[in-house]
Order: C-alpha cells, then sequence, then structure tokens
C-alpha cells in the first residue's frame, strides 16, 4: 500500500522525462501520434542532430558554460574571504556588516529588476548622475551581479566556525597569516561546503532564464535556456526535434545532480533554501 | 572543548591582533560588499526612487506616490490590471502550497520510514527541481496540448471529454459545473484551468525539495517519543497526529513560507507556459511587472508594482523569521 503510493508519485514525477527522451527518438509522425506510442517503434538518433544544426547550440552552451563556471568559482572566491573574515577574525563594523548582508537575503530579486536593467542600459544614459554600464549583450552581464551572494557565505560561514581553535593557534605559532591559513588549512577542510556551495550556485546559474532573457538579445551570448526558449517558436511543429533539444539542455544537469547529489541535498536539507 | 585555556585575545586568530587585522578583514569582507551593495542594495534604494517618477525610458516628472495610486485605485486602466493579478497571485498560491505540501509530507512520512529504495525515490522525486522550467515546459505544453496531449486521453478512459487545459480560459469550478449541466455565477468560477495546470508543473518541479527538507524536520524528532508512544500502545495514526505533526510544525511552517514566496515570485513558469494567457488569467504581478517595464518600457511604473509585490513578500518573510525565532527550540 505503502509502495503503491510511492511508485505511483514516481510514475507521475519521471513520465515528463520518459516522455522527452523516447519522443526525442521517434520520428514526426510518431512523436505527434495520439494516443502517445510508449517506446520508439523504431530508434532516430539522427532527431539530435538536426536539432542541433537547427539553431546555434554550440554558441549556447559555450555561453552557458563559460557563465556558470565563471560565477561559480568567483563567487565562492568572495564567499570565503568573507565568511573567514565573519567566522575569525575581529574587525570594527563586522557586527553591523553582517546584519546588512544577513537583511539582503530579504530582498526578493524582482524587486531590483528594473534598477538593475537600467543599470546596465547604454552608457549614454545617466544612472544616479554617473554613465550607465551599456552591459546589455555581455557575458559581464551575467557574471559580474552574482559573484557574491549572502548566502553562500553565511554557509561558508557555519562551516568555518566548526573548525577547531587549535588549528589557528598551531598555525600562528607557525608564523602563517590569515590567507595562508585560509589557503592551506581551512579551504582543504571545507571541502564538502564548498561543493554544496558551488552546486546550488552553479544550478543556479546554469538554469537562469529571467534576466538573461531581458538583458542579452543576440544568440552570441544566449544561454542555452535563453536558446531552448527561441527554439520553441522556431521548431515549431518539429515536436520532436524540441523534445531533442530539451533532452541535450537538461541532459548535463541531471547527470551533475546524479553524481553531486549528495552534497546538494544535504545542503538544502541543513540551510533550506531553494537553489 | 581544550581551546578554552587559551585567552581569548590570542586564541582569536593566526597572526596577532594587531590594528592591521582589521584593515586585511575589511579587504577580505570588499568584494562580496562591493558585488553585493552595487547589485543588490543600491538597486533596492534605487527602485524606491524610481517608483516616485513617470519613467518610460528615461527619468521624466516625479510624481509622488502617483505610480503606486495609479495601480491601487486612480487609474482606470491600470488599477484592475493590478487587482486581478494580485488576486491571480494568491489563487495561485493558494492552488499550489497547501497540496504540494501535503503530498510532499505523506512522501517524506513514508520515505521516512526506512523504506526499500529509499535513496532511489528520493532522488527522482527531486529530479524536476534541478531541471530547468523552460524544457520542462516544452513536455508540459504538450502532455496537456488540447488534440495531441496525453492528459485528453487518460481523462479520456473515465468518460470526460477532452479539456483545452492551458489554453481554457474558463473557470475550474465552472467547467465541472457545466458538465453536470448546472451555471455559477462568475464570482465562483474559481481558477481558470490554464492556471490549474500551472500549479500541477509547480507541485511537480518543487515537491522534492519540500519532501527533503521534510525528511531532515522528521529525522530531528527524538525517537524516544515514538518509542514511549508505542509502549502506550498509540496506533500509526495516533503517532501520526499526535506526536509527528506537532513536533514538526516549526518545519511545517517553514515549507508553508518558502513555499508561498516561490509561488509569489515565480516568473519563468508563468512565462515558460502561458506567457500570461489565456485571456490574461494566469497573468501574476511578476508577469505584470515584466510587461509593463520590459514590454511597454514603463519602468516608473514597474517599479511601483515590484515595490508592491516586494512589501508582500518582506511581510511573509518577516512572519516566518518571528514564528521561527520564537519555535526555535522546539525542535
Amino acid at each position: 500500500m505503502k509502495h503503491l503510493f510511492l511508485i505511483l508519485a514516481a510514475v507521475v514525477v519521471a513520465y515528463p522525462f520518459f516522455f522527452m527522451v523516447t519522443s526525442a527518438f521517434k520520428d514526426l509522425l510518431e512523436a505527434t501520434h495520439t494516443p502517445p506510442t510508449l517506446l520508439p517503434t523504431k530508434l532516430h538518433p539522427e532527431n539530435f542532430v538536426d536539432a542541433w544544426n537547427r539553431a546555434p547550440w554550440g554558441r549556447y552552451f559555450v555561453n552557458t558554460i563559460l557563465v556558470s563556471v565563471v560565477v561559480t568559482v568567483l563567487e565562492l572566491a568572495t564567499a570565503c574571504l568573507a565568511a573567514y573574515a565573519f567566522a575569525r577574525m575581529r574587525f570594527p563594523g563586522k557586527g553591523i556588516l553582517f546584519t546588512l548582508f544577513l537583511a539582503t537575503l530579504m530582498i526578493p530579486g524582482e524587486a531590483t529588476l528594473v534598477p538593475n536593467y537600467v543599470l546596465m542600459s547604454p552608457s549614454k544614459a545617466a544612472c544616479l548622475g554617473l554613465p550607465c554600464l551599456g552591459w546589455f549583450d555581455t557575458y559581464q552581464v551575467q557574471i559580474v551581479p552574482f559573484i557574491a551572494s549572502a548566502f553562500s557565505i553565511f554557509l561558508m560561514r557555519q562551516f568555518f566556525l566548526a573548525i577547531p581553535n587549535e588549528l589557528s593557534d598551531a598555525a600562528r605559532i607557525d608564523g602563517a597569516g590569515h590567507l595562508r591559513f585560509l589557503w592551506s588549512i581551512v579551504l582543504p577542510l571545507s571541502v564538502p561546503a564548498l561543493i554544496t556551495a558551488g552546486l546550488i550556485t552553479f544550478l543556479g546559474s546554469w538554469n537562469a532564464f529571467q534576466w538573461p532573457l531581458i538583458v542579452t538579445s543576440k544568440p552570441d551570448f544566449r544561454p542555452v535556456q535563453v536558446g531552448l526558449s527561441a527554439f520553441r517558436q522556431e521548431a515549431g511543429s518539429s515536436y520532436h526535434l524540441l523534445m531533442a533539444a530539451s533532452t541535450f539542455v537538461v541532459a548535463p544537469i541531471v547527470l551533475l545532480f546524479l553524481v553531486a547529489q549528495r552534497y546538494l541535498v544535504q545542503g538544502i536539507a541543513r540551510t533550506g533554501i531553494r537553489g | 572543548m581544550a581551546a578554552e585555556v587559551i585567552p581569548a585575545n590570542v586564541r582569536e586568530s593566526p597572526g596577532r591582533r594587531l590594528p592591521v587585522e582589521g584593515i586585511q578583514a575589511w579587504l577580505f569582507v570588499l568584494p562580496a560588499l562591493l558585488i553585493i551593495g552595487i547589485f543588490k542594495i543600491l538597486p533596492a534604494i534605487a527602485a524606491f526612487y524610481m517608483s516616485l517618477f513617470k519613467w518610460d525610458v528615461v527619468q521624466g516628472a516625479f510624481r509622488g506616490l502617483g505610480n503606486y495610486t495609479d495601480w491601487l485605485y486612480d487609474n482606470s486602466l491600470r488599477s484592475p490590471d493590478f487587482w486581478r493579478s494580485l488576486s491571480t497571485t494568491f489563487t495561485y498560491v493558494i492552488f499550489t502550497v497547501p497540496l504540494e505540501m501535503a503530498i510532499a509530507l505523506v512522501i517524506a512520512y513514508l520515505l521516512f520510514q526506512k523504506m526499500r529504495g529509499r535513496g532511489i525515490y528520493r532522488t527522482l522525486y527531486y529530479l524536476p527541481y534541478v531541471t530547468s522550467l523552460v524544457a520542462a515546459a516544452a513536455v508540459f505544453v504538450w502532455v496537456f496540448h488540447p488534440q495531441y496531449g496525453l492528459i485528453n486521453d487518460v481523462i479520456g478512459l473515465i468518460g470526460m471529454g477532452p479539456q483545452s487545459w492551458l489554453d481554457e480560459p474558463r473557470g475550474l469550478f465552472e467547467l465541472i459545473a457545466s458538465s453536470f449541466g448546472v451555471t455559477l455565477p462568475a464570482w465562483l468560477a474559481g481558477p481558470s484551468l490554464a492556471l490549474v495546470v500551472l500549479s500541477l508543473v509547480t507541485i511537480w518541479h518543487y515537491m522534492g525539495y519540500q519532501i527533503v527538507i521534510f525528511l531532515a524536520g522528521l529525522s530531528n524528532i527524538s525517537s524516544e517519543y515514538y518509542e514511549a508512544a508505542r509502549l502506550d500502545g498509540a496506533s500509526e495514526r495516533q503517532i501520526f497526529t499526535r506526536i509527528t505533526l506537532p513536533l514538526l510544525s516549526p518545519t511545517t511552517f517553514f515549507v508553508f513560507t518558502v513555499a508561498s514566496i516561490g509561488v509569489l515570485r515565480s516568473f519563468d513558469s508563468v512565462y515558460v507556459l502561458t506567457n500570461g494567457g489565456p485571456l490574461d488569467t494566469t497573468r501574476t504581478v511578476t508577469m505584470l511587472v515584466f510587461k509593463t517595464a520590459f514590454q511597454q518600457a514603463q519602468f516608473g511604473l514597474g517599479a511601483a508594482l515590484a515595490f508592491i509585490l516586494t512589501l508582500v513578500i518582506l511581510l511573509f518573510t518577516l512572519v516566518q523569521f518571528r514564528v521561527l525565532g520564537r519555535r526555535v527550540n522546539y525542535g
């Protein structure tokens, strides 16, 4: 009885994935057949090649991978530095600054969307009396605003706080400064937390949609999600090709999740943040 | 801890506490502060500033709270749109969150009993959460397609006629009543069928996340309670309603606020599934912000609307902080 419920729920959850992958291997006639066939009667792997050639997917993937990787690396760097200062250093203004960071977690993205868009406008326009950044259709517009997150700072700080003081005492006696202690002792000990924070950031960056949608207009800089959204119009009734494209957009992140789910699930269970 | 014997002023850090440490610490925090300051804190202030002006692409005349009153009551074109989108947004929340939480709680409770294949189930349920809504929408639009969709075949098996789903502006209750030959008054029509599908897809997408949080909450309940209840001869049902549910309430409340905020903020799901249609029945506040600011280029009005939404979201967040702050020792 319990298993019956779980299996039923599992089928409902998994069906869209099953449908996507099987439809991607069907020909157009079979993909749009009603009622749908369960499995393709004949496999058509060439759909993936067709779909790939219909849009600049190579470009989209390069864009997304570049943006996601750079955002993740830089975000972890800023988070580790700030988290270390908050966890293990004393400095004037620490309490106020920490509260300020905490408060930014309450600002939803919607509140800052319009001003950030204006900030990116061509530099002829004025932003608070200064020239705007002029970053439409660039990589930096998709990278720079996201290379620091209060959430990652908190996650790393919690981890750094738990590192035994004996280690920092030993490092101090050996004459190591903060940066050296952070780099050669703290970070190697924090690999699980780094993976968790990195995965959450990477996932958010890979699936980012609204922001790149409004600040990019050319395929040269568009990420896969916006590319897929455009491809939905373009593919029109070539439904099997749309399913093939959806499959290769979803596949990398699903594979990453299957490999690293332990870290992601633990991190989310511990912090309760939506990725 | 052994570290307690080391005097506090020495213990703090390697590199003695000189004024240098303060400067170094600020340098460590500076990159994050600059980015969060420029792209989060300043824009939040700028959003309020912009909302006080007529601002179509370029800054225009100062309007005071004019943009807000336009949305709330003053403008006969804007304010009906606003109230309708607000009601659509809350309907979206109401038709998503409770059902989503109920399913997630039941699944989490079942998985918690050390079921066989627990890991596989958890992985599977979590999978939609890492999947982009753009890709998911491509599939769901087809599954719910009025002519070719599988769902119409499935409901055909139980004798129901085909529906238009994402293209259906008529209300859920209106449709149910009309199939019995009853005509309902307009105010009882309920959410459009399109909005109901949107809720179902949202549940599909976020359920795994909630299962994970519920599982974490369940594992925080001490097994002594269960053992004591079993010794006293409590039934499974009594254990669930008298022990699990009350002790889980902080988690449940947390999931409730996070899920509600998630739906209040959701843009991707609406944009890719219905784009606000049919007949604007799924035009949520976020969608209205998007259309006002980025399609009609009315930045001032858009910023004002976003600010109103932000206040609603902040209210949920503050209530969450207060309630959970008080109950933090509970679990």
